[in-house]
């Protein structure tokens, strides 16, 4: 009993209980249609690449992974949610595809400029985005969300401009790669590794995380213990933008094109469930980079299973919805009392008999 | 009840969480009388307040009004009005892009026989209401039109014309000049004449002398007295808001400390302002002094503090640091200059709630140290026990939440995390507000300790006994303004209170 309590009251409980119940259904569908009871968990090589519904889920999943680490730390230092990371997905498609194709060029075989440029002149806009929001924030104290409406609104449009309001393809191997395989591996698993990695050093090894932490739970009192709380704020912004940039460039390679119209479309809604569900307050403070992770993988694993079950794409949202609904209600604060007072009454009652 | 009183309340007590709030406090209010509801910050004024008109629900205690032969409770402020008690506040709560008129009649237009508002009757009756109060107001233009005295004046009016035996104004003045403090006060006047009772709550001494009849004096929850203007001069009231009486604990300081002014400067400021806190100010501190800043709430006392600290910026003057010219934009640049500020409002500028106390200790250093070197989760452990064992700060572990800690306790932890920096120079702002009487003798006693080992300290308090018992010199503030100096040898409760009052009168 006490066991079990210890294990509800840990703080990445409930995130991972939501997860392994969507596998569960997935587990449940698999013996009533008669397949492979694990089919869900199987993982086999095919055309020399790995495949499975799990490796499809952690490769699917990759954007609203690397979305999930930049807007866990901006939810966290100023209680407000960046809007505009889809949006500044699909400019990074603009700028990359821009350079590497060359403006004006829609359909290209070879690189304009080295990969490299693309990608980098990419991310450096990505980065300036983050940090224009984060000055809007931090410096001019507006709302997060009316703050970060503006390149919501104007980083699509932007890059659609760039690419001078047409689908710009770069058809070149060496650019497929990245939204392609390494090896037997797809290479969005491995980008969303190392960024996840990253950052996890980095919060364990500098005092970043105590600062983001100490000025998101109370930005007035931070000040005076001597943080330099509006830079900070500054600098949460400045990574978010960049993971959106990375995010960008996942998905932009996947396609190897620039589909501006459609890149990162509606992601930013997918990265800010991501930190919900991973039991993150979205009142900033505290925050547990892994609970967002592992809530993006969850928003991920419903969609897939929800496929696999042969919901249209049309019908999907709405059966997301019902299931983000039942795991946002189970962590809500009253729901838990809820639970408290069942345990507690149950266990009295043992007690009793 | 007696003749001629229209407002009772008898042993009102009420507790929050940990807190008594109010501690058995009577009040009476005659028919025509302006009471003055005088007291520090804390003492209770506020809660006394919202147990009359039903915000707060008070645990003891009675409340008995003129016209109901039963003690009353108010259920909400509501429910108050009705009964003939009104309230209006610092900030007018009425809307600005609405007519006077409009402002005046909210929530009880007279109707047309359609049930669409009578805007025709609605006029006329504010316009009639306007003139009985002698206000040259017009009332079908917008509320915004008018200056904040005005509007104060017709949310008062408003509560007037609602049948009010009692009116309670919570500082009204705060925000109003000179003269319109006198167009309010005319007001005042006019309505005592009609026999309307008037509870003013206000910080401003001048204003009490100049239009109450009464003073009720609360300190830290309990009633201290109840006074006729003319039995209570200045000098008493501030002692009796201060608390004169105050457990005369033995001496913890050596008669004299010797003069520290042959010691090296430490702070030297000259003409420091911000604007709209604090005038500019000259200040030395040498080294192993503490200096003790007084005056009333809102003097400037904790502005002063914070314009040296960085934590506003201060605008105008110079500040030396060791001999050194020194820029202080933030605190951040203060803290390595060896500076450190517990601030008064513990809770929203001192501790980081749903932090730990390990990680609300080692805050400080680790700001100073920067955000690349982490300080490793040994040395944190080892710096938060060193400091809980010291100050012996009450908690399940060094991991609970600081917000889960008494007042006390937390206040200990803010101290831990600046002594934990190892200040030269450390500014403590109201340190012992509500703590216990124990805790605070160990807080008195650690400033002592503090300037043996050569550091010097800035002491806020409103309390003049603590400031005797550890400070060295006294700056006295007055209005935003530093107005003088006392040396240890004429520092004595009379003559603070003296320099605090402004004069003799």
């Amino acid at each position: 009993m006490s066991s079990i309590k210890k294990l509800t009251q840990k703080r990445l409980f409930l995130p991972i209980f939501s997860m392994i119940l969507v596998m569960l259904i997935n587990v449940v569908y698999d013996i009533a249609t008669g397949s492979a009871p694990l089919g869900f968990f199987m993982i086999s090589i095919k055309n020399g690449v790995l495949y499975g519904r799990l490796i499809d889920i952690l490769n699917r999943g990759s954007e609203i992974a690397i979305l999930a680490i930049g807007m866990t730390l901006v939810v966290s230092a100023s209680g407000g949610t960046d809007i505009s990371v889809g949006s500044v997905m699909s400019l990074y498609a603009g700028v990359c595809c821009m350079i590497l194709a060359g403006y004006g060029n829609v359909n290209v075989q070879q690189y304009a400029h080295p990969l490299l440029v693309g990608i980098g002149a990419g991310l450096l806009v990505t980065l300036i985005c983050g940090m224009f929001n984060g000055f809007l924030v931090a410096y001019m104290n507006i709302q997060p969300m009316v703050a970060t409406l503006i390149l919501w609104s104007a980083g699509r449009a932007v890059g659609l401009l760039l690419c001078n309001s047409q689908i710009v393809y770069v058809r070149v191997p060496s650019f497929q790669k990245l939204g392609g395989y390494c090896g037997i591996i797809p290479t969005p698993i491995i980008v969303a590794a190392v960024c996840v990695a990253i950052a996890s050093i980095v919060l364990r090894y500098t005092a970043l995380g105590t600062y983001i932490q100490s000025v998101g739970i109370n930005k007035k009192a931070s000040r005076i213990a001597g943080f330099n709380s509006s830079k900070i704020i500054l600098m949460c912004y400045a990574i978010c933008g960049l993971c959106a940039g990375l995010a960008g460039m996942v998905a932009t390679s996947r396609i190897y094109s620039a589909d501006t119209n459609n890149i990162g479309l509606n992601m930013e809604l997918d990265a800010i469930l991501s930190v919900a569900l991973g039991g993150n307050s979205l009142g900033g403070g505290k925050f547990s980079l892994a609970g967002s992770i592992i809530g993006a993988y969850t928003i991920q694993a419903i969609t897939t299973t929800l496929y696999a079950l042969g919901v249209s794409s049309a019908q999907a949202p709405v059966f997301k919805a019902i299931v983000v609904i039942i795991i946002v209600v189970i962590q809500a604060e009253p729901a838990k009392a809820f639970f408290k007072k069942l345990t507690k009454k149950s266990g009295k009652e043992a007690a009793r008999a | 009840m007696e003749a001629g009183v229209v407002l009772k309340m008898q042993g009102i007590c009420m507790t929050f969480p940990g807190v008594k709030a109010l501690e058995g406090v009577d009040l009476t209010l005659k028919k025509g009388e302006i009471r003055a509801l005088m007291g520090e910050n804390g003492a209770g004024k506020s809660t006394l307040i919202k147990c009359l008109t039903g915000v707060n629900k008070f645990e003891a205690g009675e409340i008995y009004l003129e016209g109901f032969d039963h003690p009353i409770v108010n259920k909400d402020t509501m429910d108050a009005q009705k009964k003939g008690i009104s309230t209006v506040y610092q900030e007018v709560n009425l809307c600005p892009n609405l007519s006077v008129a409009e402002n005046l009649y909210i929530g009880r237009e007279p109707l047309t026989k359609l049930g669409t508002v009578n805007r025709k009757a609605m006029n006329r009756q504010a316009a009639a209401l306007m003139k009985q109060l002698e206000l040259d107001i017009d009332v079908t233009r917008n509320l915004e039109e008018y200056s904040l005295a005005l509007q104060q004046m017709i949310a008062i009016a408003r509560a007037v014309d609602m049948d009010c035996k009692v009116l309670i104004l919570d500082e009204p003045t705060s925000s109003l000049d000179d003269r319109e403090v006198e167009k309010l006060f005319t007001m005042m006047r006019r309505l005592k004449e009609k026999g309307v009772g008037i509870i003013f709550v206000t910080h401003f001494l001048e204003q009490v002398y100049a239009v109450c009849d009464g003073i009720t004096v609360l300190r830290n929850g309990k009633l201290v007295g109840e006074y006729d203007i003319a039995d209570l001069p200045r000098v008493k009231l501030v002692a009796a808001m201060m608390g004169k009486d105050f457990d005369d604990l033995a001496s913890i300081k050596p008669e004299t400390t010797g003069d520290k002014r042959k010691e090296p400067m430490v702070i030297e400021a000259r003409g420091l302002s911000h604007a709209g806190t604090i005038k500019p100010f000259d200040l030395d501190i040498h080294k192993g002094e503490v200096i003790g800043l007084t005056g009333l709430l809102g003097s400037g006392r904790s502005e002063l503090a914070r314009a040296i600290y960085g934590a506003d910026r201060a605008q105008t003057g110079t500040l030396k640091v060791k001999g050194q010219e020194v820029k202080v934009k933030n605190p951040i640049d203060a803290m390595h200059l060896g500076m450190g500020l517990l601030p008064d409002d513990r809770k929203a500028e001192g501790i980081i709630a749903d932090l730990s106390v390990r990680e609300n200790i080692i805050l400080a250093v680790q700001a100073k140290q920067g955000i690349l070197k982490k300080i490793p989760m040994a040395k944190q452990c080892e710096i938060a026990d060193k400091y809980i064992d010291l100050l012996q700060i009450k908690c399940a572990s060094r991991e609970t939440l600081i917000k889960q800690l008494s007042g006390g306790n937390q206040q200990k932890v803010i101290l831990a995390r600046w002594l934990a920096t190892n200040p030269d120079f450390l500014i403590l702002d109201e340190p012992t507000r509500g703590i216990d009487i124990g805790t605070k003798t160990e807080i008195q006693k650690l400033v002592l300790k503090l300037a043996d080992e050569g550091k010097s300290l800035i002491f806020i308090s409103s309390e003049i006994e603590e400031m005797l018992r550890t400070c060295n010199r006294m700056a006295v503030l007055r209005d935003g303004q530093k107005v003088g100096e006392i040396d240890e040898q004429d520092m004595n409760q009379m003559n603070v209170m003296k320099a605090i009052a402004g004069g003799d009168k």
